[in-house]
């Protein structure tokens, strides 16, 4: 009893904890930058608590049938084993919850595939293992891949608060304004998400996927490669900065330059 | 078998170990051979004698005890059930590459031509190609370089022809079997294993057509690879289906059936059938339209 | 029947090894599936701890990259294609000749095919470990270019997975042939036990699915060697192509791994609330619409590969229309419990499990069915969170609680009770402690497949790979109880439990070699 007891104090100071130190926030999905990703939040919360709720009518129906109906307590069992009404209902009734998730559900989807009024596009390729950005209609291109020293994964030097999720390279793009991806592949399968942007799509070689965002807040945004892609999938992250559109303006030219300079020495 | 019982469940039996060591060898003989390394070949053939023994030898073991008289009408029913259930695994097999077909035919090319949302795939990646079926189907990258397609009307027309023929040249013979006519069913049987050689022969040239002269072949990117893949896996089928009915008429030349007990005969036809079906499917799909 | 010769000899039993290798006995090939089974649990396991041992902390401590996705992908193929179909039709020989009273399964000679290709094959898939280039890497779902980056292994995956596939549609077309032709007389289809309905529509889907994964990766092969361009967009093809075909397979898949579960569930729980079935007729029909729908929903994997619009949605629809037929399944289990005489002896244990986590799985499914939602949890821990739930607690612990149910009968003793609770309570608390907090992790941004993390899925990780190994010694405590109830004990009843009812119960413990030589009369 002793351990027990010892043992709940641990679990319930740990539970307590442990989500202090990781922040709450880290448990659930983030809400997002975007309109679109705020409501895939509220998407996403709508349908557990559906579930929730529904989890705790049949388990609690479960487990007080369970309790109360066993045989240590003298029960007699019951015979019957069918009802249509009972059935039915159970049918229609979920169909009609599902019906209601569906909705919403359909009109995010529709929001997320209008890719009209774009102002900013950016082809993304995929490579093993790393990104290239193209700003198309500018020359601006460069290529992003994760700076993470190699002596912070092998454990050899304590590990920084952006481990694994740092580039050499961040895409730069503007607030507030519409930006379609074009994302396309040159080797294998890779899938480009950014969390906070409730974006993913999959990078196919020889084809391309598109997808568009308008980012709300300036920050720096962190995701990953999202599709298994070989030896470093693990190892491919994605920083996005969403500047002011100014700053964005002031980015372009400098880097426009740098790019030109670039193409002079060739 | 215990007396009591009347369904026949054989004893222990050595044949299914014997197909898996034999299958086995023969897929790691293709694969070491795949790989590159040419001892692969002999444990290929190694595989393929044992698989072979091994098919000659346990169909030996049944047909022998189905003249003993050891199998019932159930036993009977079952037999029917397991080909039923195979010949249906072997329909979703081809609808397979049916499907890649029209998959490919339906969404990749149009795609990669730059309809609809293809649009930006065809800018950046494939400038200037134009999804055209047959025509362009070997890739924006024109994989395997230029080639014709298959035309319909000829040797194909000719071989949708027989193969309808063998169809009823089979279906009288089973007929002549019900109605207890030996020649006829020794005919009918001749008939359809020479109708489906003639239609191996013929594929034959037409293969060897399109090798040397329409440059097309299983690299000739997806038009190739589903046109080979299709025609090639049928006409695997059609010999598997030809060597089964050279059985079946060996059988009967020496009076195996009786117009009740064929359940040999019958599969075969039904897999016959199944082959003509196909058949026509790639007729239409991959020759014609 | 007629006075036909028949082998006089059968009732011969061959000992030693020889006895395995050539028996065409329901019996004996159960049993060789069941051990089969157990032995690719232990591998598989083996290799999900190595792939926990790395995830225990940020930063790469015992393993290469590489071979972590190795570690993936074998332990996955092992555990669907070694562990719960073998297990499965080992229950289906041992049971659903008894169950509808024949004498053995339909073809018993290929009986023994089915299952002698599995050691095979599966030498051939974990053979690929020590080859150049390593073993498969890709995932199990084999996705090309990629799986097409594989080194000498490539050939013998792709053949071994033929193989398997053989082995599975044969399994299949055997239990198809024993199911219509081997019912004693007054065994009408609607009288079968649950367990022989749901594998009889398992049967159906392996038979229509398996085959168009042999097509899939025979494609692969060809693209690989002999230089088709079925996944190459530049000979017109297209790499989501095989995700369409992979999936076409692979959905009714999950449902051929959960489907006989059901089926187990369904006998454990009324025999233990002492109380008949509720709702017999709409179990079966439930079953078969959640084998119908599961052919038109296979796109919910592939969401974010860019399908159009309409795609999209009618595959979100088609797939949360599953959730209906399967709620009915779960409501009926519960309304049998309901008002019934219950007592909880470890198959009920692990059948009552069975329903909560499972029914928590399917909520996660139901989640990810959402597509937009999904693709924030697309290729997330949230997925592997999803699947473990419907598989481990689901399937596996379906399977633990029909060996518990069924050890008594097969063997003629009990099994421990206390040892066999200790078990259950361990496994529960453990597999939760693995999976659960996979959820949380997954939602946070940490993508599956991966060797190393950042910093903020430390602490989820940590208590994940612990429940891991947790998980992993209780199932040698199951081992031990098995071989234990093998090798003696107290002595079993025929009828073993005191609610059971069907045929196999009015057999002797252990039942005779011959399960009904003589048809049993069905009222
Ligand atoms: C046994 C196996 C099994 C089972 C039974 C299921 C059941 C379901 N699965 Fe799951 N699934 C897998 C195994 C399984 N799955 C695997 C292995 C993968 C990953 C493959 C890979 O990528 O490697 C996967 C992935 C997967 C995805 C893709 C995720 C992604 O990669 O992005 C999706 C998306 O829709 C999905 C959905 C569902 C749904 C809707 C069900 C439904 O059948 C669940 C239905 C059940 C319930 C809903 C609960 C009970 C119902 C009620 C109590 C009624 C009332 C409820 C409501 C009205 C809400 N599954
Ligand atoms: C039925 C199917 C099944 C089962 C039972 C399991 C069981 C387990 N799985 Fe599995 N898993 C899958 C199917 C299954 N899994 C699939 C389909 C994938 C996806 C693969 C992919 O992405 O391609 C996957 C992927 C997967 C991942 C993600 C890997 C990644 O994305 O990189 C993880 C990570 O934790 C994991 C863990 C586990 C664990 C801890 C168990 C445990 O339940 C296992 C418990 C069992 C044991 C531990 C055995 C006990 C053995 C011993 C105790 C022996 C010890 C011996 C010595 C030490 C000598 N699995
Ligand atoms: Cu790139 Cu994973
Ligand atoms: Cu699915």
């Amino acid at each position: 009893m002793r351990y027990l007891n010892k043992f709940l104090i641990f679990v319930m100071i740990n539970i307590s904890v442990l989500p202090a130190q990781a922040g709450w926030l880290d448990l659930n999905m983030p809400k997002g930058v975007t309109d679109i990703s705020n409501e895939v939040f509220g998407l996403h919360m709508l349908i557990l608590w559906i579930c929730v709720v529904i989890g705790v009518i049949v388990f609690g129906a479960m487990f007080w049938s369970i309790l109360m109906h066993r045989k240590s307590k003298g029960v007699t069992p019951a015979t019957w084993h069918e009802s249509t009404k009972l059935e039915f209902i159970w049918t229609i009734v979920p169909f009609i919850i599902l019906i209601g998730m569906a909705v919403p559900a359909t009109k995010t989807l529709i929001k997320m595939y209008d890719h009209s009024d774009s102002e900013i596009h950016i082809k993304i390729t995929g490579y093993q293992w790393l990104w290239q950005y193209e700003y198309l209609n500018t020359g601006i291109s460069y290529y992003s891949k994760l700076s993470t020293p190699y002596s912070e994964i092998y454990n050899k030097k304590s590990k920084n608060v952006n481990y694994l999720q740092q580039v050499d390279n961040e895409l730069v793009v503007p607030i507030n304004k519409k930006i379609r991806f074009l994302l396309t592949s040159n080797d294998v399968l890779h899938a480009w998400w950014v969390p906070d942007l409730a974006l993913k799509r999959d990078a196919m070689p020889g084809y391309i996927n598109e997808m568009s965002t308008i980012i709300n807040k300036p920050g720096i945004y962190r995701g990953s490669c999202a599709e298994l892609c070989g030896r470093h999938h693990g190892f491919m992250p994605i920083v996005i900065k969403a500047v002011t559109e100014d700053e964005y303006e002031k980015w372009l030219t400098a880097r426009k330059v740098k790019t030109s300079g670039v193409a002079k020495i060739k | 078998m215990s007396e009591s019982g009347s369904y026949y469940i054989p004893h222990g039996s050595n044949w299914p170990i014997i197909a898996s060591i034999g299958v086995c060898t023969t897929m790691v003989g293709g694969s070491i051979l795949l790989n590159g390394s040419d001892i692969g070949k002999y444990i290929l053939f190694i595989g393929l004698a044992i698989v072979i023994y091994m098919i000659v030898g346990w169909f030996s073991t049944v047909v022998s005890e189905s003249e003993r008289g050891i199998y019932d009408s159930q036993v009977d029913s079952s037999f029917r059930w397991g080909m039923v259930w195979f010949i249906f695994s072997e329909v979703m097999f081809f609808a397979v590459f049916f499907g890649a077909l029209f998959y490919v035919r339906s969404y990749s090319l149009p795609w990669l031509g730059g309809e609809g949302t293809g649009l930006a795939t065809n800018t950046f990646l494939w400038p200037n190609y134009e999804a055209v079926w047959p025509q362009t189907a070997n890739g924006p990258g024109e994989i395997g370089g230029k080639f014709e397609h298959m035309s319909a009307w000829g040797l194909p027309a000719l071989n949708t022809a027989i193969l309808l023929t063998s169809g009823l040249t089979l279906t009288w013979a089973h007929h002549a079997l019900k109605e207890m006519k030996r020649g006829q069913l020794i005919a009918g049987l001749f008939l359809t294993v020479a109708l489906g050689s003639v239609f191996m022969i013929f594929q034959a040239i037409e293969y060897g057509h399109a090798f040397t002269e329409l440059n097309l072949n299983l690299g000739s990117g997806i038009y190739g690879s589903t046109f080979f893949m299709l025609t090639g896996f049928h006409g695997f089928h059609v010999t598997i289906g030809t060597i089964m009915l050279c059985v079946i008429l060996g059988r009967s030349i020496r009076g195996h059936f009786n117009p009740k007990n064929h359940f040999a005969f019958e599969a075969v036809a039904w897999y016959w059938h199944f082959v003509d079906v196909v058949w026509l499917g790639l007729f239409i799909f991959v020759y014609w339209i | 029947m007629s006075s036909v010769v028949k082998d006089t000899h059968h009732d011969d039993h061959p000992s030693g090894i020889m006895r395995w290798i050539r028996t065409t006995n329901h019996k004996d090939i159960g049993t060789l599936y069941l051990w089969f089974a157990m032995i690719m649990f232990f591998i598989g396991g083996f290799m999900a701890l190595i792939i926990r041992s790395e995830l225990f902390q940020p930063g790469l401590q015992f393993v290469d990259p590489q071979f972590f996705n190795s570690m993936t992908t074998m332990h996955a193929l092992v555990m669907l294609f070694g562990v719960v179909m073998p297990a499965f039709t080992g229950l289906a020989n041992w049971l659903i000749p008894m169950m509808v009273g024949g004498p053995d399964m339909a073809l018993p000679r290929m009986n023994n095919w089915s299952f002698w290709i599995l050691p095979f094959a599966f030498s051939m898939l974990l053979s690929t470990l020590w080859m150049d280039g390593g073993a498969p890497a890709g995932g199990w779902t084999l996705y090309p270019p990629l799986s097409l980056q594989t080194g000498d292994a490539f050939p013998f995956l792709i053949f071994s997975i033929h193989f398997m596939g053989l082995s599975s549609i044969m399994g299949a077309i055997n239990v198809i042939a024993t199911i219509l032709n081997m019912r004693a007389p007054g065994m009408t289809l609607m009288k079968m036990p649950l367990f022989v309905w749901t594998w009889l529509i398992t049967a159906f889907l392996l038979i229509a699915v398996m085959p168009v994964l042999a097509g899939g990766v025979t494609m692969l092969l060809t693209d690989k060697f002999f230089g088709t361009s079925f996944f190459n967009a530049a000979g017109g093809g297209d790499p989501v192509m095989f995700q369409h075909i992979f999936w076409f397979f692979g959905h009714p898949e999950v449902y051929i791994l959960i489907l006989p579960s059901f089926g187990v569930v369904s006998s454990i729980i009324p025999t233990f609330a002492r109380k008949p079935l509720f709702g017999y007729s709409s179990m079966v029909y439930a079953t078969a619409s959640i084998a119908f729908l599961s052919f038109i929903v296979w796109a919910h994997h592939m969401f974010t590969v860019g399908i159009p619009l309409a795609g999209e949605l009618f595959f979100m629809f088609a797939t949360m229309l599953i959730a209906v037929p399967t709620g009915v399944k779960v409501f009926n289990w519960v309304t049998t419990m309901w008002k019934g005489a219950m007592t909880f002896e470890t198959p009920m244990l692990f059948a009552i499990a069975f329903i909560v986590m499972f029914t928590i799985g399917g909520f996660s499914g139901l989640m990810l069915a959402i597509t937009p939602a999904d693709f924030q949890y697309h290729d997330t821990y949230f997925v592997v969170a999803h699947f473990h739930y419907v598989l481990v607690p689901g399937s596996i612990f379906a399977i633990m609680a029909a060996c518990y149910y069924w050890l008594p009968k097969w063997t003629g003793n009990m099994y421990p009770e206390t040892l066999g609770k200790i078990h259950f309570w361990l496994s529960t608390f453990f597999v939760n402690l693995t999976f659960f907090p996979m959820h949380f992790v997954g939602l946070a941004g940490m993508p599956r497949r991966i060797p190393d993390y950042s910093l903020q899925f430390a602490d989820y990780n940590m208590i994940a790979s612990i429940g891991a190994f947790g998980f992993g010694i209780a199932q040698i405590l199951f081992l031990y109880i098995v071989i234990k109830t093998i090798k003696g004990g107290k002595k079993a009843t025929d009828q073993v439990w005191d609610g059971a009812d069907g045929l196999e119960w009015t057999l002797p413990s252990p039942p005779p070699y011959h399960s009904f030589n003589t048809p049993p009369v069905v009222k």
